[in-house]
């Protein structure tokens, strides 16, 4: 049930059967039309007030205004002689989330020019794509494109006669969660281990191998090409409310319609689980629901007129991080389900500091002990003790176990009575409804 | 000075420091674990929590990392309130949930930095129901004992392992909980610095192996103040004593030379002094060779009376103190002394002795080492000659990076960020020497030479510099390569804000060390220019400055002593046939009517003695000796020398008043040798200022060996009598034998030990520091007994050496295990050293047809293949250079071997390949882990 009125931008080359847009067709609707028109007479600095003037923010969970970002890159002779570079996080790995994925898979070229545009507008002149190991199919159709752009002259040497070299490659990860982590990816990519890095200094200005990096998200790139072509103005009228544009927004869980769709950011929560998700299941209520992937506070049923936009969600208590929801029903344990989270938060963590290395697991015990229904009374204060310990920015070197706890902080507050319910039962009071669950049926009723 | 105001009182810091440095400096305990003075910050550990507030409205701040957060002037800071010291706690009790409760069983357990953190944030409770995680340990060889279990993740063993000592085969491994620090599997761990992480893991994972096979707690070890014997940096140690064993080897920190950090061979090396062939009592040599002991009385008038017939000569040693020397060179006059050394040594180190008191370069500690930004090796490979000071080269490298991190406004201290910016640019390190170094994965250039070319390149880079040709260097006859370096070279140290020249004596080749002083003098016209130039020994440049070069050569002596005109020789802690020729040495003592051999291992030379004195080791007496950069240092006696041992310089001391000499009632205590010494020498005039004499106290008290918590000693002798005995009473030192006195506000050099309250481990160092990382506070132990001259011309430049075909010329190649005489009588680095090898390059190795581990019969030219021949194992050395074979020097079975000789080499066809060896290697038929200990004992074969 989609709303034919919305424009769509970044999946207009996807239709329904996602069958992948090759060179022909991309440049038949319109593609590679910013990248002939930046060769022909855009500066740098022309790029990046374009980009600023969109209010275009990152697309990968954290929302800082991308222009603002590149402006931080050292230009000209304030730069440095060497490399500078442009990276792809292309490390999709947030739980619930799939949206780069389907950019990537069906319109390979739209991520390639707007990495060209990027890399211009910063003057890097090689260029990566950190692609998550698991997306092989993204991966052969990224090669296969990068082959045809060399080919065109869009990449290598002298790009279309304008004397800019940018040279670009899939470096496909060995697979952490926390490679999508901008400086653990610079890490990973250098061949060390994933570990964040201190801040300062920024990759900005000491990034990969020590130079002035950009990173940035797969659908954050993917919409230079049309804010270079269509001018900020129109990419500003995108948006519903404050912020400019249009999301890729997804909903998982027990929803009669679970996908991906782009929507004008600022689309209410309603409109997208009711009118795109379907609404829940059959026999299921919703209970609450993690506005943009794994790591964000949940949310409930009185939050669901909200605009999904980065300041609403925020005011709210949560985040919209990557736009793709998860949705809780009535029949799914949440203890169980922060339990999965926190297992999946504790696995990833690179063991570099303490809170996040030694926490995570403390708090992955008392969970599990709860949900076997081995919990005490006095486990709910030493969540609450993991909570204020590990989840503060700051206290931990990244931002791995601050999200991480956001899930459990926000079940702890909208959820207390399931919690207490498990202690005091001595055992899981979603048992027999999570047993009764049939995936198989499930999945019926999905497709 | 910035202000801070920690909880409510402000405090002057100094700037560019981070909190936590600061906090230490103002003698605040703010526990840490990451951190390390001399490596930075990381963040990883998040154990130095303090809460910044914003402003004095801000109430309730956030948290932040005292070592991660420069300080900055008005900063609002709380350390002692709630919010920071609960997130500390929690820190402790999440690093607790899986350390294991074996304190009573851990190798660290009294001296861990962990026990100390945990008691001062007040964590006591257990609240975590689940599993410890465990860990499988590793084998990494002699030396370290792995614990996997204990370790707390700080990542400091990986940081001073990879990052600080460039070492490549440890790493942490996998990830989240199950961090892992180890190698990729079992195996020795192959960085002469790996000893450091005893020191540097703040809790048991790394354990002394040595120590932990007969083991005591640090507080019941007697220390003293100390210096290594290892080589000639002359690093500051502390060795622990109980039951009359050495039982270990602790780093002492002297700022200006060895800081926190050690090498194996220092740190492993000195279980020589436990050795099995340590001479007890005094020996009379009966006709079938055999000794039998004699009282020390009876020896001395045995001596005596050989003194009183005829002639005495006497031979020094570059290893005994000064002292015990100055006593040999009075007893027998300077014109009968020799110093000690083969001529072609002794030659070079009194070269090396002049050139550093008249170049105008400075002689630079380890200290001022670091600080250089652009170096230049000549022939010296310091790696396994002076290992503390290739560690220092390596910090120096990372000034480049020091100076880019400035240019971002980033402080020194900011490690990780630093390391990420610079990656691998270093400052310029050019290194010539006749085959690889350790030190080549850092040099911009490194280059394989024959050990005139060395000097040729040197003399070229020297006139390049200056402007000025060099006799018999044409700058157009050097291959077009290396002329190119040569301009290089010359560019990159005059562009240098403070170049270093290094070389040394290794190569026995005076013109190597020439034309580095020509390098540096060309320098010093416009910079401070640093020139460091390695000796053999911990003394060798003390007794050459003792002889000045007035003594008898070794040569001199030998013929002097075939012509009859010498009866009895006097060897002192000597080794001959590691100075000289094996027939050259037989020649002297089959010669000599009657020969005194003082030592304290048993060994070639001693055992052709008709009297042998016992004497005591480093660790049982008291010395001076002076470093490679010219600075006396003063040792003190760790324990009693048991039975008729005593200190060289007793012996010597009591011979001259058995015989009666002039002068020698007034030389019956250390201080007045060392007195007389001053008086009678004058480039020794200073060595009195090395340390206090023994009339200091402190506060009126005498200086405790043992500290406060010294157990069991009514007890430890009950097994023999249950009366306690007198402590003994050490007359000649400002130190007891005991654990009363007072060892706080000590100078430097009468430190044994250091220990703080609430700071048992080895990090209690801050609290005698000025600052953290800087000088003990009144300044470091020595005195620097040279200071640079007036300038220094040199001009003899050698031919370029020209490969011949039929023959080799025989170069030493040093080893850190192996190549010194002391340290291959400890059981642990015998092992790591292994056999003396030859070494050739591919192409020889080629022609020869031989591969590692066959055997070559190596043959002097012109001498009987009976005297002049020995066969060695090959070792393939792809980077040797061209027209040289080189042999491991100092290692037993090389003594005939003379370096800088021509040598034809033969395939050995009857040859016996060895045995692989049976310690775990990364050799995949290695034997399984389980019966490892059970091989180790017969690893070699």
């Amino acid at each position: 049930m989609e709303n034919v009125l919305i424009e769509k931008v970044l999946t207009r080359n996807i239709g329904p059967d996602q069958t992948p847009t090759d060179m022909v067709a991309y440049e038949a609707n319109g593609g590679y039309r910013a990248l002939h028109k930046v060769m022909a007479g855009m500066t740098p600095n022309d790029c990046l007030e374009v980009v600023k003037a969109s209010n275009l923010r990152g697309r990968g969970g954290a929302g800082f205004p991308t222009g603002m970002k590149w402006s931080f890159v050292p230009m000209g002779e304030k730069c440095t002689p060497g490399h500078k570079y442009l990276v792809t996080n292309a490390d999709e790995m947030e739980p619930g989330t799939f949206k780069d994925r389907l950019l990537m898979e069906c319109d390979p070229h739209q991520l390639i020019e707007g990495m060209i545009l990027a890399a211009y507008t910063i003057q890097a002149d090689r260029s990566y794509i950190f692609i998550r190991g698991e997306y092989v199919v993204a991966i052969e159709r990224l090669e296969q494109a990068l082959v045809d752009c060399y080919k065109k002259g869009y990449l290598g040497e002298n790009i279309l006669g304008s004397g800019y070299d940018l040279e670009m490659h899939v470096h496909t990860s060995a697979g952490r969660y926390i490679c999508g982590e901008e400086t653990a990816l610079i890490n990973a990519l250098e061949g060390k281990r994933a570990n964040p890095r201190a801040k300062p200094p920024f990759p900005q200005v000491s990034g990969l191998w020590g130079r002035p990096t950009i990173v940035n998200n797969v659908e954050t790139l993917c919409n230079i090409p049309h804010i270079i072509d269509r001018g900020a103005e129109w990419f500003q009228s995108l948006g519903i409310g404050e912020d400019s544009g249009t999301k890729m927004y997804g909903a998982s869980g027990y929803v009669k319609n679970p996908g991906c769709w782009e929507l004008p950011i600022g689309t209410s929560v309603r409109e997208i689980l009711e009118e795109h998700a379907g609404g829940m299941a059959e026999g299921r209520k919703l209970k609450g629901f993690l506005p943009g992937g794994g790591s964000t506070d949940f949310l409930v049923e009185e939050h669901l007129d909200l605009p999904m936009d980065y300041g609403s969600i925020g005011a709210a208590g949560s985040r919209m991080g990557t736009g793709t929801m998860i949705i809780l029903d009535d029949k799914t344990c949440p203890v169980g389900m922060v339990l999965n989270l926190i297992r999946f938060f504790a696995h990833e963590s690179c063991g570099f500091c303490t809170p996040c290395r030694e926490g995570l697991p403390w708090t992955r015990q008392v969970l599990e002990d709860i949900e076997a229904g081995r919990g005490r009374k006095e486990d709910l204060d030493t969540l609450v003790r993991q909570v204020k310990y590990i989840g503060a920015m700051g206290n931990t070197h990244c931002a791995l176990a601050p999200g991480a706890m956001e899930p459990l902080q926000s079940a702890l507050k909208y959820f207390q009575s399931d919690f207490e319910a498990h202690i005091e039962q001595g055992c899981c009071p979603y048992a027999a409804d999570m047993k009764a669950q049939d995936i198989t049926k499930v999945q019926g009723e999905r497709t | 000075m910035p202000t801070i105001y920690i909880d409510g009182t402000a405090y002057e810091v100094e700037e560019g420091k981070n909190l936590l440095e600061a906090c230490l400096n103002l003698g605040l305990d703010l526990p840490y674990f990451c951190w390390h003075p001399s490596m930075g910050s990381i963040g990883s550990c998040r154990q130095c929590a303090m809460v910044q507030y914003q402003n004095e409205e801000d109430t309730r701040g956030r948290i932040v990392m005292g070592c991660m957060t420069p300080v900055t002037d008005g900063a609002r800071l709380s350390l002692q309130g709630e919010a920071a010291s609960e997130f500390r706690k929690s820190v402790i009790e999440s690093l607790m949930l899986n350390h294991p409760h074996d304190c009573p069983v851990c190798a660290e357990g009294g001296e861990c930095h962990l026990q100390d953190m945990t008691v001062m944030v007040g964590h006591r409770d257990r609240n975590y129901r689940g599993k410890k995680n465990t860990h499988r340990n590793q084998y990494l060889g002699p030396l370290i004992n792995h614990e996997m279990n204990r370790c707390i993740s700080c990542y400091r063993c990986v940081r001073f392992y990879q990052d600080y000592a460039g070492g490549t085969d440890l790493a942490a491994l996998a990830s989240h909980d199950h961090v892992y620090f180890g190698r990729h599997q079992d195996g020795v761990l192959q960085s002469e610095f790996a000893g450091n992480l005893v020191e540097v893991c703040p809790t048991g994972v790394f354990t002394d192996k040595p120590l932990l096979n007969d083991y005591s707690r640090k507080w019941d070890l007697q220390s003293a103040p100390s210096i290594c014997f290892g080589c000639a940096v002359g690093c500051n140690t502390s060795p622990g004593e109980r039951y009359g064993k050495l039982k270990r080897i602790q780093n002492r920190y002297n700022q200006q030379i060895n800081g926190y950090f050690l090498c194996d061979r220092g740190r492993f090396g000195a279980d020589f002094v436990n050795s099995d062939t340590r001479l007890n009592f005094a020996g009379v040599r009966q006709e079938d060779g055999s000794y039998q002991a004699i009282k020390a009385d009876d020896a001395l008038s045995q001596v005596a009376s050989f003194c009183q017939q005829g002639t005495v000569a006497a031979i020094g040693s570059p290893r005994a103190s000064v002292e015990a020397n100055y006593l040999l060179r009075r007893l027998v006059g300077g014109v009968h002394f020799c110093p000690g050394m083969g001529d072609p040594e002794r030659t070079l180190v009194q070269q090396v002795a002049d050139t550093l008191s008249t170049t105008r370069a400075i002689s630079p500690s380890l200290h001022q080492i670091e600080s250089a930004d652009a170096i230049l090796i000549l022939g010296e490979d310091v790696s396994n000659t002076a290992p503390r000071l290739a560690l220092a080269l390596r910090q120096a490298a990372r000034n480049k990076a020091l100076e880019l991190a400035a240019e971002m406004h980033l402080e020194p201290w900011m490690d990780a960020a630093i390391r990420n910016l610079s990656q691998d640019q270093y400052s310029p390190m050019f290194i010539a020497g006749v085959n690889q170094s350790r030190l080549d994965d850092i040099a911009e250039t490194s280059i394989s030479l024959a050990p005139d070319d060395i000097a040729r390149l040197g003399f070229a880079v020297a006139a390049e510099i200056s402007g000025n040709p060099i006799p018999n260097l044409s700058m157009d006859s050097l291959d077009p390569d290396l002329r190119v370096l040569v301009g290089t070279i010359a560019s990159a140290l005059k562009a240098a804000k403070n170049p270093l020249i290094v070389s040394g004596t290794s190569l026995l080749n005076s013109a190597v060390i020439d034309s580095a002083t020509a390098v540096a003098e060309a320098l010093a016209n416009s910079t401070e220019t640093m020139l460091s130039l390695s000796v053999p020994e911990c003394n060798s440049l003390g007794v050459a400055m003792l002889d000045g070069g007035e003594g008898i050569g070794f040569d001199a002596l030998v013929e002097s002593v075939a012509q009859g005109n010498i009866d009895t020789l006097i060897v002192l802690e000597n080794d001959l046939y590691r100075r000289a020729p094996t027939e050259e040495v037989d020649r002297l003592l089959g010669n000599i009517k009657q020969l005194v051999v003082l030592d304290s291992l048993d060994n070639a030379t001693l055992s052709k003695s008709h009297i042998a004195l016992p004497v005591a080791t480093f660790a049982e007496s008291e010395g001076t000796w002076v470093n490679n950069e010219g600075r006396a240092q003063r040792y003190y006696p760790v324990f009693i020398a048991e039975d008729d041992r005593l200190a060289s310089w007793q012996w010597l001391s009591e011979l001259g008043r058995v015989l009666g000499v002039t002068g020698f009632n007034e030389l019956q205590h250390f201080d007045q040798v060392e007195q007389a010494c001053s008086q009678d020498i004058a480039a020794l005039s200073e060595i009195t200022a090395a340390a206090p004499d023994h009339q200091f106290r402190n506060r009126g008290l005498k200086i405790p060996r043992q500290p406060t918590r010294y157990s069991g000693r009514t007890a430890m002798r009950a097994d023999v009598s249950v009366h306690e005995p007198k402590q003994p009473v050490d007359e000649e030192t400002p130190l007891s034998f005991s654990m009363e006195g007072l060892s706080v506000g000590l100078p430097s050099s009468l430190m044994s030990y250091n220990w703080s309250p609430g700071w048992n481990s080895n990090q209690s160092i801050q609290k005698f520091q000025d600052e953290a990382g800087g000088a003990i506070k009144g300044g470091s132990a020595g005195v620097r007994l040279i200071v640079p001259g007036e300038g220094v011309d040199t001009a003899f430049t050698p031919d370029a050496f020209q490969p011949s075909d039929t023959e080799r010329l025989l170069v030493p190649v040093y080893r850190v295990f192996g190549s010194d005489e002391l340290s291959y009588q400890a059981p642990a680095i015998a092992e790591l050293a292994g056999d003396a090898q030859l070494i050739l390059n591919s192409d020889d190795a080629g022609k020869l047809q031989v591969v590692d581990g066959d055997g070559v019969i190596v043959s002097m030219q012109g001498r009987a293949a009976a005297e002049g021949s020995v066969i060695l194992e090959v070792m393939v050395d792809g980077s040797l250079a061209n027209g040289c074979a080189g042999f491991t020097a100092g290692m037993p079975g090389t003594e005939p071997l003379v370096p800088g000789a021509m040598v034809i080499l033969q395939k050995a066809n009857d040859w016996q390949r060895r045995k692989p060896q049976l310690i775990a290697t990364d050799n995949p038929n290695a034997p399984n882990p389980e019966s490892r200990s059970a091989q180790r004992g017969a690893s070699y074969v």
